[in-house]
């Protein structure tokens, strides 16, 4: 049965590189749902986040292409449930919503989101989560004209068998 | 780079003040590269005119097209085990590479491209000549990199050569920028020995090993499937060892062909669609399948839910993306294969199965009388591939290198060939890429110009790379070019015959006179229509000391049998 799955892959810091990771997923007609780029803790390696809807089977294949990329030093996939996730959301509302009522405040504060910047015609509000809970935010949010709304790709750790380092040797 | 391990010690002492351009050729020389295949062009010409002053060092030879360079290197790679080197300028040169790089990918073949680009301020500005090689090179290769300063040069050289050869080889691209190639430079080489993020030879688990044995050892009806990993292990003698020690029947994939002497009496033939009948029949019957240094193709395997459902499989390979993705193994030993055969073997039992080889020999009793008897001798109709093959066998005794093309002549030539020496064998198998065989042909006679080369194309084929022919007069590659013409795509007739009630869409070929075509590029040709000259003709063809052409009117509506119809199990295997 199809399932989200996140791919951790370290990887060398190579231009060019999102490429060659992202064409594995092309040839084989797999949409990526999210992505997300940045250094690890270890200086010079890459860490994706890769999330897709996949099977064990399929998966399975997957990670050992990845592997198998020259440049790609260690990928892991996991289930939800083995991995501690997080997005986040930005959500840009007109101002002058708020001076109507206290009702805004309310939804932030129910919601654990914040305020980032009030200008006199928008603000915007962060919210950190998963995707569901970005998510009843942006529907809460409807009513008072959502300007703008990005939410981020996966970030997630997880409990790695063995550090990071013991693959660099 | 802290990325990589190059040598202690340096392969070239630091030459203070050289050109990227000359860095290019003195890296080349330091890998042990004496023969690089091209075509010269704008952005790589600091390259070339550094290749002038390195003739007597590294010799060039000008194809007559990119993608003829880059199956030449893959012929000169496949027969030699060494790297093939194809260089050509940005653009389209740089375009028409990437055929061969996609065959050198699928087919494991080692072999380093190089590029010219242009400048780096250049780059993504649409100039003349310019395309993004690295990224629609990138599916295609094992690695790739673009050099944009001259001091990424031999890093970058010794890391391609590296990652070209080691653990399961396969094509690199290094394209570099026009000004790096005029930038001046202290140059040092060093070897690469080892890359961080890159483990290529994986080491088998010896639990593992124990394992198989255990099964091999216990098997009544064991079956042994070996690739081209026996042949890029250089492990024959070893793979020979396993199979006399054990007793092991074993078939091949048309990569690994030549690996095992056809003739050995443990060879019991040809694997896949249009391979033997025992060996695609008694897949489904064999209750221990080793599988060494192959893949599982689809064309090997048919139906893969109908494969071998029967059998335990031990699968020995280099590449870890392998195990599983196919065919789901008992016990997977991953590692080169010359080391695995080396530990499995001494713990095989002395062994023999008459009665499980006996099958196979009744199926080549029958696979003999219903098909081989008609294909190779046939006495009465029209000419046969197999029998101008046969007769190739009789002149040539097994020893030449047979360079296929793609199609029905292809089957022919897989299937009766004989072999007696590894790396004889050198055809597109994975790709299937038509027009392969010409160059392909010419770069294993240069790299084995003591080995009689035959390169067996059908008429197709033969048109779609045929400017080569200039390129084997230009170097007098004494390259024997067998055409075998039917006047149609054959295989695609056949398909179309079968399985599209015989509606021959543009299969039909109004082929030009190749006899005069072959003399017009300075070769030698000639054209046989009976059978009552073809033994004069084959004779002539191979005893020749120079280059020549042999054309064979063959029966235009031929088959290929048996076969193994796509999406059917191999038990499906049908003679006729």
């Amino acid at each position: 049965m199809k399932k989200l799955y996140t791919l951790s892959i370290f990887t060398e810091n190579r231009h060019g590189l999102l490429h060659r990771v992202t064409v594995i997923f092309t040839r084989r007609r797999i949409n990526i749902e999210s992505l997300t780029v940045s250094e690890s803790e270890t200086k010079g390696v890459h860490r994706y986040t890769i999330v897709i809807e996949s099977d064990e089977n399929h998966i399975q294949k997957i990670v050992k292409q990845l592997e198998k990329q020259v440049d790609v030093i260690k990928a892991f996939y996991h289930k939800d449930e083995e991995t501690v996730f997080q997005e986040i959301a930005l959500y840009k509302v007109p101002t002058h919503k708020i001076a109507n009522g206290v009702k805004l405040e309310t939804l932030v504060r129910n919601n654990h989101a914040r305020i980032l910047e009030v200008e006199p015609d928008f603000m915007i509000i962060e919210k950190t989560g998963h995707k569901e809970e970005t998510q009843q935010l942006l529907d809460a949010l409807a009513p008072f004209g959502v300007m703008e709304f990005v939410r981020s790709g996966r970030v997630s750790v997880t409990k790695p068998e063995k550090e990071l380092a013991a693959y660099l040797q | 780079m802290e990325t990589l391990s190059l040598s202690e010690k340096p392969t070239v002492a630091v030459t203070e003040n050289i050109t990227g351009a000359e860095a290019v050729v003195k890296s080349l020389i330091a890998e042990g590269t004496d023969t690089i295949f091209g075509y010269p062009g704008g952005a790589i010409m600091p390259v070339y005119d550094a290749l002038f002053h390195y003739q007597s060092e590294l010799k060039h030879v000008l194809t007559r097209h990119e993608q003829g360079a880059t199956h030449a290197a893959q012929g000169f790679a496949r027969a030699t085990g060494k790297v093939g080197v194809a260089i050509a300028t940005s653009g389209p040169g740089a375009t028409n590479l990437i055929t061969g790089i996609a065959d050198a990918q699928i087919d494991s073949t080692p072999m380093v491209c190089i590029t010219g680009q242009v400048a780096s301020p250049l780059l993504g500005s649409d100039a003349f000549q310019e395309t993004d090689i690295v990224g629609i090179s990138m599916p295609v290769t094992k690695w790739n990199y673009q050099i944009t300063c001259a001091e990424e040069i031999p890093w970058v050289m010794a890391k391609a050569f590296y990652i070209a050869k080691s653990g399961r080889p396969g094509p690199v691209l290094i394209d570099i920028t026009k000004d790096a190639q005029f930038q001046s430079f202290d140059f040092e080489y060093r070897k690469c020995e080892k890359v961080r993020s890159y483990n290529p030879v994986p080491k088998a688990d010896p639990l593992k090993i124990k394992d198989a044995a255990q099964l091999i050892n216990a098997a009544k009806r064991p079956f042994v499937l070996f690739g081209q990993g026996i042949i890029l292990s250089e492990a024959e003698k070893e793979f020979q060892d396993f199979i006399e020690k054990g007793g092991l029947p074993a078939a091949w994939t048309i990569m690994g062909l030549s690996a095992l002497d056809t003739s050995h009496p443990l060879n019991v033939g040809m694997l896949g669609m249009h391979g033997n009948y025992g060996p695609n029949l008694l897949t489904n019957e064999c209750d221990v399948l080793i599988a060494i240094g192959m893949r599982f193709d689809d064309r090997v395997t048919g139906d893969l839910t109908k494969y071998a459902k029967q059998a335990k499989v031990v699968h020995i390979e280099i590449d870890p993306a392998e195990i599983d993705k196919n065919v789901k193994t008992e016990v997977a030993l991953l590692g080169d294969a010359k080391s695995v055969l080396q530990q499995l073997t001494p713990l095989i039992q002395d062994n023999t199965h008459d009665n499980w080889l006996q099958q196979f020999k009744d199926c080549d009793a029958k696979e003999k009388e219903v098909v081989i008897d008609n294909e190779i001798a046939p006495t009465s109709g029209e000419m046969t591939m197999g029998e101008v093959i046969a007769r190739i066998n009789k002149q040539t005794n097994g020893d030449a290198i047979i360079v296929t093309d793609v199609g029905q002549h292809q089957m022919m030539a897989c299937r009766y060939a004989h072999f007696k020496k590894s790396k004889s064998n050198i055809t597109s198998g994975g790709l299937g890429t038509m027009g392969f065989c010409l160059p392909a042909a010419l770069g294993a006679k240069i790299g084995a110009p003591e080995r009689e080369v035959v390169a067996v194309i059908g008429d197709g084929g033969f048109q779609m790379t045929i400017q080569e022919l200039a390129t084997i007069a230009q170097t007098e590659a004494a390259v024997k070019i067998l055409i075998l013409n039917n006047e149609f795509l054959g295989m695609v007739r056949q398909w179309q015959q079968l399985f599209f009630d015989k509606r021959y869409s543009h299969t039909h070929m109004v082929n030009p006179d190749f006899v005069a075509v072959t003399k017009g590029f300075g070769i030698d040709a000639v054209m046989v229509d009976k059978r009552e000259n073809l033994d004069e003709a084959v004779k002539n063809f191979i005893q020749s000391e120079t280059s020549c052409l042999l054309e064979v009117r063959v029966g235009k509506e031929n088959n290929v049998f048996p076969m193994v119809p796509s999406g059917a199990s191999v038990a499906e295997v049908r003679l006729s």
